[in-house]
Protein backbone atom coordinates (compact mmCIF):
# COMPACT_ATOMS: atom_id res chain seq x y z
CA UNK A 1 0.00 0.00 0.00
CA UNK A 2 1.31 3.43 -1.46
CA UNK A 3 1.22 5.64 1.76
CA UNK A 4 0.40 9.17 0.72
CA UNK A 5 -2.02 12.20 2.14
CA UNK A 6 -5.03 10.94 0.90
CA UNK A 7 -8.63 12.23 1.84
CA UNK A 8 -12.02 10.99 0.29
CA UNK A 9 -14.82 12.63 1.39
CA UNK A 10 -17.67 10.58 0.42
CA UNK A 11 -20.97 9.37 1.03
CA UNK A 12 -21.76 5.43 0.87
CA UNK A 13 -24.31 4.95 -0.89
CA UNK A 14 -23.05 7.46 -3.41
CA UNK A 15 -22.49 5.85 -7.22
CA UNK A 16 -20.32 8.25 -8.34
CA UNK A 17 -17.97 8.05 -4.72
CA UNK A 18 -17.58 4.39 -5.30
CA UNK A 19 -15.61 5.04 -8.67
CA UNK A 20 -12.94 6.68 -6.86
CA UNK A 21 -13.02 3.47 -4.25
CA UNK A 22 -12.33 1.47 -6.95
CA UNK A 23 -10.05 3.23 -8.75
CA UNK A 24 -7.70 4.12 -5.33
CA UNK A 25 -8.08 0.35 -4.54
CA UNK A 26 -7.23 -1.10 -8.05
CA UNK A 27 -4.02 1.19 -7.68
CA UNK A 28 -2.84 -0.13 -3.94
CA UNK A 29 -3.46 3.60 -3.06
CA UNK A 30 -4.08 3.85 0.76
CA UNK A 31 -6.50 6.95 1.63
CA UNK A 32 -8.76 8.48 4.41
CA UNK A 33 -12.35 7.79 3.71
CA UNK A 34 -14.17 10.53 5.68
CA UNK A 35 -18.28 10.18 5.25
CA UNK A 36 -20.56 12.78 4.77
CA UNK A 37 -23.81 13.70 6.20
CA UNK A 38 -25.64 14.12 2.49
CA UNK A 39 -28.71 15.50 4.67
CA UNK A 40 -26.34 17.60 6.72
CA UNK A 41 -23.32 18.62 4.78
CA UNK A 42 -19.82 19.64 6.92
CA UNK A 43 -18.58 22.87 6.48
CA UNK A 44 -15.29 21.53 5.38
CA UNK A 45 -17.18 19.59 2.70
CA UNK A 46 -18.95 23.03 1.35
CA UNK A 47 -15.05 24.89 1.16
CA UNK A 48 -13.66 22.19 -0.57
CA UNK A 49 -16.32 22.04 -3.15
CA UNK A 50 -18.00 25.53 -3.26
CA UNK A 51 -19.26 24.89 -7.21
CA UNK A 52 -21.41 22.00 -6.72
CA UNK A 53 -21.57 20.95 -2.72
CA UNK A 54 -21.57 17.42 -3.34
CA UNK A 55 -19.53 14.35 -2.86
CA UNK A 56 -16.68 12.99 -4.04
CA UNK A 57 -14.08 15.11 -3.38
CA UNK A 58 -10.37 13.41 -3.10
CA UNK A 59 -8.54 15.46 -1.61
CA UNK A 60 -4.41 14.98 -2.41
CA UNK A 61 -1.80 17.06 -0.89
CA UNK A 62 -4.60 19.44 0.76
CA UNK A 63 -5.73 19.95 -2.74
CA UNK A 64 -9.44 19.34 -3.67
CA UNK A 65 -10.11 17.86 -6.60
CA UNK A 66 -13.84 17.04 -7.81
CA UNK A 67 -16.45 14.82 -10.24
CA UNK A 68 -15.97 11.99 -10.35
CA UNK A 69 -14.85 11.55 -13.40
CA UNK A 70 -12.08 14.41 -13.34
CA UNK A 71 -10.97 12.46 -10.39
CA UNK A 72 -10.63 9.32 -12.15
CA UNK A 73 -8.20 10.60 -14.70
CA UNK A 74 -6.29 12.49 -12.32
CA UNK A 75 -5.87 9.10 -10.13
CA UNK A 76 -4.65 7.50 -13.28
CA UNK A 77 -2.08 10.47 -14.08
CA UNK A 78 -0.58 9.98 -10.64
CA UNK A 79 -0.19 7.22 -10.01
CA UNK A 80 1.02 4.92 -12.64
CA UNK A 81 0.49 1.22 -11.82
CA UNK A 82 -2.52 -0.54 -12.86
CA UNK A 83 -3.17 1.87 -15.66
CA UNK A 84 -6.54 2.72 -15.94
CA UNK A 85 -7.16 4.33 -19.25
CA UNK A 86 -6.35 2.87 -22.50
CA UNK A 87 -2.45 3.79 -23.83
CA UNK A 88 -3.75 4.50 -27.33
CA UNK A 89 -5.33 8.16 -28.16
CA UNK A 90 -8.18 6.68 -29.80
CA UNK A 91 -8.98 4.02 -27.09
CA UNK A 92 -8.92 6.81 -25.23
CA UNK A 93 -10.95 9.10 -26.99
CA UNK A 94 -13.44 5.91 -27.37
CA UNK A 95 -13.44 5.65 -23.63
CA UNK A 96 -14.47 8.66 -22.84
CA UNK A 97 -17.49 8.91 -25.70
CA UNK A 98 -18.89 5.68 -23.74
CA UNK A 99 -18.33 7.49 -20.19
CA UNK A 100 -19.79 10.20 -21.17
CA UNK A 101 -22.77 8.73 -23.15
CA UNK A 102 -23.40 6.49 -19.80
CA UNK A 103 -23.74 9.85 -17.68
CA UNK A 104 -26.11 11.97 -19.95
CA UNK A 105 -28.16 9.00 -21.37
CA UNK A 106 -27.95 6.04 -18.73
CA UNK A 107 -27.21 7.90 -15.37
CA UNK A 108 -29.64 10.56 -15.89
CA UNK A 109 -32.68 8.24 -16.85
CA UNK A 110 -32.02 5.85 -14.15
CA UNK A 111 -32.13 8.65 -11.98
CA UNK A 112 -35.62 10.00 -13.05
CA UNK A 113 -36.99 6.18 -13.26
CA UNK A 114 -36.17 5.66 -9.82
CA UNK A 115 -37.76 9.16 -8.37
CA UNK A 116 -41.29 8.95 -10.53
CA UNK A 117 -43.52 7.43 -11.40
CA UNK A 118 -46.39 6.60 -13.69
CA UNK A 119 -46.14 7.92 -17.53
CA UNK A 120 -42.74 10.14 -16.28
CA UNK A 121 -41.22 7.11 -15.04
CA UNK A 122 -42.12 4.39 -18.05
CA UNK A 123 -40.65 7.38 -20.43
CA UNK A 124 -37.56 7.42 -18.30
CA UNK A 125 -37.22 3.36 -18.36
CA UNK A 126 -37.50 2.82 -22.08
CA UNK A 127 -34.63 5.86 -22.44
CA UNK A 128 -32.78 4.34 -19.93
CA UNK A 129 -32.98 0.46 -21.66
CA UNK A 130 -32.55 2.59 -24.94
CA UNK A 131 -29.13 3.53 -23.42
CA UNK A 132 -28.41 0.28 -22.37
CA UNK A 133 -29.09 -1.36 -25.90
CA UNK A 134 -26.01 0.46 -27.14
CA UNK A 135 -23.68 -0.43 -24.13
CA UNK A 136 -24.31 -3.99 -24.74
CA UNK A 137 -23.44 -3.77 -28.04
CA UNK A 138 -20.03 -2.07 -26.66
CA UNK A 139 -19.58 -4.83 -24.21
CA UNK A 140 -20.14 -7.80 -26.32
CA UNK A 141 -17.57 -10.02 -26.84
CA UNK A 142 -15.59 -8.54 -24.29
CA UNK A 143 -14.66 -9.77 -20.70
CA UNK A 144 -14.77 -6.12 -19.80
CA UNK A 145 -14.88 -3.01 -21.34
CA UNK A 146 -10.96 -2.39 -20.54
CA UNK A 147 -10.48 -5.89 -22.42
CA UNK A 148 -8.28 -8.79 -19.86
CA UNK A 149 -8.52 -6.09 -17.07
CA UNK A 150 -10.94 -3.84 -15.41
CA UNK A 151 -10.29 -0.01 -17.07
CA UNK A 152 -11.57 3.32 -17.00
CA UNK A 153 -15.04 2.42 -18.29
CA UNK A 154 -15.76 -0.49 -16.24
CA UNK A 155 -15.58 1.88 -13.17
CA UNK A 156 -17.52 4.15 -14.91
CA UNK A 157 -20.27 2.20 -16.08
CA UNK A 158 -19.90 -0.40 -12.50
CA UNK A 159 -22.66 1.68 -10.80
CA UNK A 160 -25.10 -0.41 -12.96
CA UNK A 161 -23.91 -3.52 -11.29
CA UNK A 162 -25.32 -2.86 -7.79
CA UNK A 163 -27.25 0.04 -8.02
CA UNK A 164 -29.52 -0.53 -10.79
CA UNK A 165 -30.88 -3.64 -9.22
CA UNK A 166 -31.56 -1.20 -5.81
CA UNK A 167 -32.85 1.72 -7.88
CA UNK A 168 -34.86 -1.39 -9.53
CA UNK A 169 -36.50 -1.98 -6.17
CA UNK A 170 -36.77 1.41 -4.59
CA UNK A 171 -39.01 2.20 -7.91
CA UNK A 172 -40.91 -0.82 -8.50
CA UNK A 173 -39.88 -1.02 -12.35
CA UNK A 174 -36.74 -2.59 -14.58
CA UNK A 175 -34.28 -1.41 -16.89
CA UNK A 176 -31.65 -4.22 -16.68
CA UNK A 177 -33.71 -7.45 -18.29
CA UNK A 178 -30.90 -10.05 -18.43
CA UNK A 179 -32.85 -12.05 -21.41
CA UNK A 180 -32.56 -8.46 -23.24
CA UNK A 181 -28.74 -7.39 -22.01
CA UNK A 182 -27.26 -10.93 -21.80
CA UNK A 183 -23.48 -9.27 -22.59
CA UNK A 184 -24.31 -7.00 -19.58
CA UNK A 185 -25.38 -9.55 -17.66
CA UNK A 186 -22.14 -11.58 -18.05
CA UNK A 187 -19.57 -8.43 -17.70
CA UNK A 188 -22.13 -7.88 -14.19
CA UNK A 189 -20.62 -11.24 -12.92
CA UNK A 190 -17.45 -10.98 -14.05
CA UNK A 191 -16.76 -7.67 -12.66
CA UNK A 192 -18.71 -7.78 -9.13
CA UNK A 193 -16.77 -11.46 -8.87
CA UNK A 194 -13.23 -9.21 -8.66
CA UNK A 195 -12.76 -9.24 -5.07
CA UNK A 196 -11.52 -5.56 -5.21
CA UNK A 197 -14.39 -4.63 -6.32
CA UNK A 198 -16.68 -6.80 -4.11
CA UNK A 199 -15.17 -6.04 -1.07
CA UNK A 200 -16.22 -2.25 -1.24
CA UNK A 201 -18.92 -2.19 -1.87
CA UNK A 202 -21.30 -0.44 0.19
CA UNK A 203 -23.96 -2.57 2.34
CA UNK A 204 -27.36 -2.71 0.06
CA UNK A 205 -30.01 -2.37 3.05
CA UNK A 206 -28.79 1.00 4.33
CA UNK A 207 -28.72 1.61 0.60
CA UNK A 208 -32.14 0.64 -0.35
CA UNK A 209 -33.32 2.79 2.66
CA UNK A 210 -31.96 5.54 1.71
CA UNK A 211 -33.48 5.39 -1.63
CA UNK A 212 -36.67 4.68 -0.32
CA UNK A 213 -36.19 8.04 1.66
CA UNK A 214 -35.33 10.34 -1.37
CA UNK A 215 -38.39 8.76 -3.59
CA UNK A 216 -40.54 10.31 -0.58
CA UNK A 217 -39.03 13.53 -0.83
CA UNK A 218 -40.16 13.40 -4.22
CA UNK A 219 -43.49 11.44 -4.36
CA UNK A 220 -44.20 11.40 -0.77
CA UNK A 221 -47.57 8.74 -1.86
CA UNK B 1 1.25 3.70 -44.63
CA UNK B 2 2.60 0.06 -43.46
CA UNK B 3 5.30 0.43 -40.72
CA UNK B 4 6.68 -2.07 -43.39
CA UNK B 5 7.14 0.56 -46.12
CA UNK B 6 8.53 3.17 -43.57
CA UNK B 7 11.22 0.78 -42.52
CA UNK B 8 12.30 -0.03 -46.01
CA UNK B 9 12.57 3.74 -47.38
CA UNK B 10 14.00 5.09 -44.14
CA UNK B 11 17.24 6.74 -44.74
CA UNK B 12 19.68 7.70 -41.88
CA UNK B 13 21.09 11.08 -41.61
CA UNK B 14 23.62 12.87 -38.74
CA UNK B 15 22.03 16.00 -37.53
CA UNK B 16 20.46 17.40 -34.14
CA UNK B 17 18.71 19.78 -35.28
CA UNK B 18 15.52 20.21 -33.02
CA UNK B 19 13.53 20.93 -35.89
CA UNK B 20 14.07 18.35 -37.86
CA UNK B 21 13.76 15.96 -35.09
CA UNK B 22 9.80 17.50 -34.79
CA UNK B 23 8.79 16.71 -38.37
CA UNK B 24 10.29 12.94 -37.65
CA UNK B 25 8.23 12.94 -34.42
CA UNK B 26 4.83 14.25 -36.08
CA UNK B 27 5.65 12.22 -39.45
CA UNK B 28 5.84 9.32 -37.22
CA UNK B 29 2.77 9.98 -35.16
CA UNK B 30 0.97 9.58 -39.00
CA UNK B 31 1.95 5.80 -38.48
CA UNK B 32 0.69 5.62 -35.02
CA UNK B 33 3.80 4.37 -33.82
CA UNK B 34 5.84 6.15 -30.65
CA UNK B 35 8.85 7.24 -31.34
CA UNK B 36 10.48 4.88 -29.17
CA UNK B 37 9.10 1.84 -31.12
CA UNK B 38 10.37 3.49 -34.83
CA UNK B 39 14.03 4.21 -33.37
CA UNK B 40 14.22 0.06 -31.35
CA UNK B 41 12.86 -1.07 -34.64
CA UNK B 42 14.53 0.61 -37.45
CA UNK B 43 17.63 1.75 -36.27
CA UNK B 44 18.29 0.72 -32.70
CA UNK B 45 19.00 3.98 -31.52
CA UNK B 46 18.11 6.15 -28.77
CA UNK B 47 16.58 9.85 -29.65
CA UNK B 48 18.90 10.95 -26.95
CA UNK B 49 22.13 10.65 -29.01
CA UNK B 50 20.66 13.63 -31.45
CA UNK B 51 20.80 11.54 -34.22
CA UNK B 52 17.05 11.58 -35.70
CA UNK B 53 16.35 9.46 -39.41
CA UNK B 54 14.23 12.03 -41.74
CA UNK B 55 12.11 9.64 -44.14
CA UNK B 56 12.58 10.03 -47.72
CA UNK B 57 10.68 11.75 -50.65
CA UNK B 58 8.59 9.15 -51.70
CA UNK B 59 7.61 8.62 -47.58
CA UNK B 60 6.91 11.55 -47.05
CA UNK B 61 5.04 12.62 -49.84
CA UNK B 62 2.82 9.60 -48.40
CA UNK B 63 2.35 11.47 -45.13
CA UNK B 64 1.33 14.26 -46.94
CA UNK B 65 -1.45 12.26 -48.29
CA UNK B 66 -1.97 11.18 -44.88
CA UNK B 67 -2.00 14.56 -43.43
CA UNK B 68 -4.75 15.17 -45.50
CA UNK B 69 -7.22 12.77 -44.63
CA UNK B 70 -7.85 14.65 -41.33
CA UNK B 71 -11.78 15.66 -41.65
CA UNK B 72 -13.40 17.83 -39.33
CA UNK B 73 -17.40 17.81 -40.17
CA UNK B 74 -18.88 20.69 -38.71
CA UNK B 75 -21.00 23.92 -38.99
CA UNK B 76 -19.94 27.74 -38.79
CA UNK B 77 -22.37 28.90 -35.92
CA UNK B 78 -21.63 25.51 -33.30
CA UNK B 79 -18.91 26.71 -30.43
CA UNK B 80 -18.61 22.74 -30.07
CA UNK B 81 -17.17 23.07 -33.53
CA UNK B 82 -14.90 25.66 -32.70
CA UNK B 83 -13.18 23.90 -29.87
CA UNK B 84 -12.41 21.38 -32.22
CA UNK B 85 -11.20 23.90 -35.07
CA UNK B 86 -8.94 25.56 -32.05
CA UNK B 87 -7.38 22.58 -31.12
CA UNK B 88 -6.20 21.31 -34.92
CA UNK B 89 -5.13 25.30 -35.51
CA UNK B 90 -2.91 25.12 -32.43
CA UNK B 91 -1.56 21.95 -33.43
CA UNK B 92 -0.42 23.50 -36.88
CA UNK B 93 -2.91 20.20 -38.57
CA UNK B 94 -4.14 20.51 -42.08
CA UNK B 95 -7.54 19.29 -42.46
CA UNK B 96 -10.71 19.59 -44.70
CA UNK B 97 -13.72 21.40 -43.04
CA UNK B 98 -16.88 20.08 -44.16
CA UNK B 99 -20.00 22.09 -43.08
CA UNK B 100 -22.80 19.83 -42.03
CA UNK B 101 -25.84 20.52 -44.71
CA UNK B 102 -28.35 19.00 -41.19
CA UNK B 103 -31.44 19.51 -43.61
CA UNK B 104 -31.32 16.92 -43.92
CA UNK B 105 -28.46 15.19 -41.96
CA UNK B 106 -25.57 13.79 -44.49
CA UNK B 107 -24.57 10.19 -44.80
CA UNK B 108 -21.51 11.02 -43.00
CA UNK B 109 -22.87 12.56 -40.31
CA UNK B 110 -25.37 9.78 -39.65
CA UNK B 111 -22.53 6.90 -40.33
CA UNK B 112 -19.90 8.90 -38.29
CA UNK B 113 -22.01 9.78 -35.17
CA UNK B 114 -24.82 7.69 -35.14
CA UNK B 115 -25.27 7.70 -31.43
CA UNK B 116 -25.70 11.56 -31.16
CA UNK B 117 -25.99 12.26 -34.96
CA UNK B 118 -24.13 15.71 -33.75
CA UNK B 119 -21.23 18.19 -35.16
CA UNK B 120 -18.62 18.20 -34.59
CA UNK B 121 -16.67 15.11 -35.71
CA UNK B 122 -13.26 14.79 -36.19
CA UNK B 123 -12.32 11.99 -38.60
CA UNK B 124 -8.69 10.57 -38.56
CA UNK B 125 -7.30 7.94 -40.54
CA UNK B 126 -11.20 7.02 -41.78
CA UNK B 127 -11.41 6.44 -37.86
CA UNK B 128 -14.58 8.88 -36.56
CA UNK B 129 -13.71 10.76 -33.19
CA UNK B 130 -16.70 12.47 -31.62
CA UNK B 131 -17.89 14.81 -28.81
CA UNK B 132 -16.08 18.40 -28.73
CA UNK B 133 -13.65 18.45 -25.48
CA UNK B 134 -12.91 14.60 -26.59
CA UNK B 135 -11.48 15.54 -29.96
CA UNK B 136 -9.60 18.26 -28.20
CA UNK B 137 -7.83 15.59 -25.70
CA UNK B 138 -7.62 13.48 -28.74
CA UNK B 139 -5.68 15.78 -31.02
CA UNK B 140 -3.81 16.64 -27.75
CA UNK B 141 -2.44 13.30 -27.48
CA UNK B 142 -1.83 12.49 -31.48
CA UNK B 143 -0.42 15.42 -32.29
CA UNK B 144 2.01 15.59 -29.14
CA UNK B 145 5.01 17.59 -30.67
CA UNK B 146 2.87 20.44 -31.31
CA UNK B 147 2.02 22.99 -28.10
CA UNK B 148 0.80 21.18 -25.42
CA UNK B 149 -3.33 21.56 -24.87
CA UNK B 150 -3.83 20.29 -21.57
CA UNK B 151 -1.38 21.59 -18.63
CA UNK B 152 1.25 18.94 -18.15
CA UNK B 153 0.32 18.40 -14.14
CA UNK B 154 -2.22 16.15 -13.01
CA UNK B 155 -3.40 18.85 -10.79
CA UNK B 156 -3.65 21.70 -12.99
CA UNK B 157 -5.18 18.91 -15.96
CA UNK B 158 -7.92 18.15 -12.94
CA UNK B 159 -8.61 21.67 -12.72
CA UNK B 160 -9.29 22.43 -16.30
CA UNK B 161 -11.51 19.56 -17.07
CA UNK B 162 -13.42 20.28 -13.76
CA UNK B 163 -14.13 23.85 -15.07
CA UNK B 164 -14.76 22.66 -19.06
CA UNK B 165 -17.29 20.15 -17.36
CA UNK B 166 -18.98 23.05 -15.50
CA UNK B 167 -19.14 24.69 -18.64
CA UNK B 168 -20.60 22.00 -20.64
CA UNK B 169 -23.31 20.77 -17.74
CA UNK B 170 -24.34 23.94 -16.17
CA UNK B 171 -23.22 27.41 -17.57
CA UNK B 172 -23.59 26.89 -21.50
CA UNK B 173 -27.01 25.38 -20.79
CA UNK B 174 -28.36 28.43 -18.51
CA UNK B 175 -27.01 30.85 -21.41
CA UNK B 176 -28.88 29.11 -24.06
CA UNK B 177 -32.20 29.19 -22.46
CA UNK B 178 -31.90 33.16 -21.34
CA UNK B 179 -32.91 33.26 -25.15
CA UNK B 180 -36.19 30.97 -24.68
CA UNK B 181 -36.65 32.04 -21.22
CA UNK B 182 -40.49 32.45 -20.58
CA UNK B 183 -40.86 35.90 -18.85
CA UNK B 184 -39.21 38.87 -17.41
CA UNK B 185 -38.97 37.01 -13.99
CA UNK B 186 -37.61 34.26 -15.52
CA UNK B 187 -35.13 35.62 -18.08
CA UNK B 188 -33.68 38.03 -15.02
CA UNK B 189 -33.27 34.82 -13.00
CA UNK B 190 -31.22 33.05 -15.34
CA UNK B 191 -29.39 36.26 -16.29
CA UNK B 192 -28.35 36.48 -12.79
CA UNK B 193 -27.17 32.75 -12.88
CA UNK B 194 -24.84 33.12 -16.21
CA UNK B 195 -23.36 36.69 -14.24
CA UNK B 196 -22.75 34.46 -11.08
CA UNK B 197 -20.74 31.61 -13.37
CA UNK B 198 -18.53 34.12 -14.65
CA UNK B 199 -17.60 35.28 -11.48
CA UNK B 200 -17.04 31.72 -10.76
CA UNK B 201 -14.66 32.23 -14.05
CA UNK B 202 -12.75 35.15 -13.26
CA UNK B 203 -11.58 33.79 -10.12
CA UNK B 204 -10.76 30.56 -11.82
CA UNK B 205 -8.82 32.94 -14.48
CA UNK B 206 -6.82 34.51 -11.61
CA UNK B 207 -5.78 31.19 -10.12
CA UNK B 208 -4.30 29.17 -13.09
CA UNK B 209 -3.07 32.04 -15.11
CA UNK B 210 -0.32 32.61 -12.38
CA UNK B 211 -0.79 36.36 -14.12
CA UNK B 212 -0.26 35.12 -17.09
CA UNK B 213 -2.75 35.81 -20.47
CA UNK B 214 -4.32 32.75 -20.78
CA UNK B 215 -6.14 30.26 -18.45
CA UNK B 216 -3.83 28.03 -19.89
CA UNK B 217 -0.92 30.56 -18.89
CA UNK B 218 1.43 32.03 -21.21
CA UNK B 219 -0.33 30.14 -24.41
CA UNK B 220 -3.86 29.37 -24.46
CA UNK B 221 -4.92 26.38 -23.74
CA UNK B 222 -7.63 23.29 -22.62
CA UNK B 223 -9.80 25.80 -20.68
CA UNK B 224 -9.87 28.81 -22.94
CA UNK B 225 -10.69 26.67 -25.49
CA UNK B 226 -13.75 25.06 -23.80
CA UNK B 227 -15.06 28.63 -22.69
CA UNK B 228 -13.43 30.81 -25.32
CA UNK B 229 -15.48 29.36 -27.85
CA UNK B 230 -18.68 30.78 -25.99
CA UNK B 231 -17.88 34.10 -26.61
CA UNK B 232 -19.95 34.73 -29.49
CA UNK B 233 -23.22 33.28 -28.54
CA UNK B 234 -22.74 35.11 -24.90
CA UNK B 235 -22.33 38.25 -27.39
CA UNK B 236 -25.82 37.49 -29.17
CA UNK B 237 -27.12 37.03 -25.47
CA UNK B 238 -25.80 40.38 -24.71
CA UNK B 239 -27.43 42.07 -27.93
CA UNK B 240 -30.47 40.49 -27.37
CA UNK B 241 -31.05 41.12 -23.80
CA UNK B 242 -29.36 44.34 -23.87
CA UNK B 243 -27.99 43.32 -20.55
CA UNK B 244 -23.61 42.79 -20.55
CA UNK B 245 -22.82 39.71 -18.98
CA UNK B 246 -19.14 40.01 -19.46
CA UNK B 247 -18.50 42.97 -17.53
CA UNK B 248 -15.28 45.91 -16.90
CA UNK B 249 -16.34 45.96 -13.50
CA UNK B 250 -17.62 42.80 -12.52
CA UNK B 251 -14.76 40.68 -14.60
CA UNK B 252 -12.37 42.62 -15.75
CA UNK B 253 -10.20 39.87 -16.11
CA UNK B 254 -12.24 37.74 -18.11
CA UNK B 255 -13.24 40.98 -20.30
CA UNK B 256 -8.83 41.54 -21.21
CA UNK B 257 -8.74 37.52 -21.38
CA UNK B 258 -11.68 37.65 -23.93
CA UNK B 259 -9.99 40.20 -26.20
CA UNK B 260 -6.37 38.28 -26.69
CA UNK B 261 -8.36 34.84 -26.76
CA UNK B 262 -10.69 36.28 -30.33
CA UNK B 263 -7.05 37.90 -31.42
CA UNK B 264 -5.29 35.09 -31.11
CA UNK B 265 -3.71 33.31 -34.49
CA UNK B 266 -5.50 29.72 -33.83
CA UNK B 267 -9.21 31.35 -32.60
CA UNK B 268 -9.38 34.69 -35.22
CA UNK B 269 -10.09 32.68 -38.36
CA UNK B 270 -12.78 30.16 -36.97
CA UNK B 271 -14.83 32.69 -34.26
CA UNK B 272 -17.73 33.69 -36.38
CA UNK B 273 -19.02 37.46 -36.59
CA UNK B 274 -21.48 38.57 -33.56
CA UNK B 275 -23.37 40.09 -36.21
CA UNK B 276 -23.89 36.93 -38.34
CA UNK B 277 -24.65 34.97 -35.37
CA UNK B 278 -27.19 37.54 -34.30
CA UNK B 279 -28.57 37.16 -37.94
CA UNK B 280 -29.04 32.74 -37.55
CA UNK B 281 -29.81 33.11 -33.39
CA UNK B 282 -33.09 35.77 -34.85
CA UNK B 283 -33.38 33.29 -37.74
CA UNK B 284 -33.89 29.96 -35.46
CA UNK B 285 -36.18 31.94 -32.75
CA UNK B 286 -38.68 32.47 -35.57
CA UNK B 287 -38.64 29.32 -37.14
CA UNK B 288 -39.30 27.95 -33.53
CA UNK B 289 -41.99 30.38 -32.79
CA UNK B 290 -43.82 29.21 -36.06
CA UNK B 291 -43.18 25.81 -35.33
CA UNK B 292 -44.93 26.33 -31.67
CA UNK B 293 -48.62 25.94 -31.22
CA UNK B 294 -50.53 28.81 -29.83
Amino acid sequence: MIREDVKLFNFHASPFGQRVIWALKLKGVDYECIEEDIFNKSNLLLELNPVHKKVPVLVHRNKPIAESLVILEYIDETWKQYPLMPQNPYQRAHARFWANFAEQKLLVAARIARLSSGEEQGKAVNEAREAMEKIEEEIKGKKFFGGDKIGYLDIVIGWISYWIPVWEEVGSMKILDPLKFPAINAWITNFLSHPTINDTLPQRDKMVVYYHSRRKEVSPS
Amino acid sequence: MSMYIAKSRLSYIHTNIHRTQEIVCSQIQLFNMTPKILSKDICGRSWNTARCYILDPFVSLACRKTKSEVKLLGAWPSPFVMRARIALNIKSVSYEFLEETFQPKSPLLLDSNPVYKKVPVLINQDKPICESLIIVQYVDDVWSSGPSILPSEPYDRAIARFWATYLDDKWYPTLRSVRGAKGEDDRKKLITEVGEGLTLLEDALNKTSRGKDFFGGDQIGYLDIAFGCFLGWLRVTESLTGVKLLDQVKTPCLVKWAERFCAHGAVKDVMPQTEKLVEFAKMLMAKMAASTPN
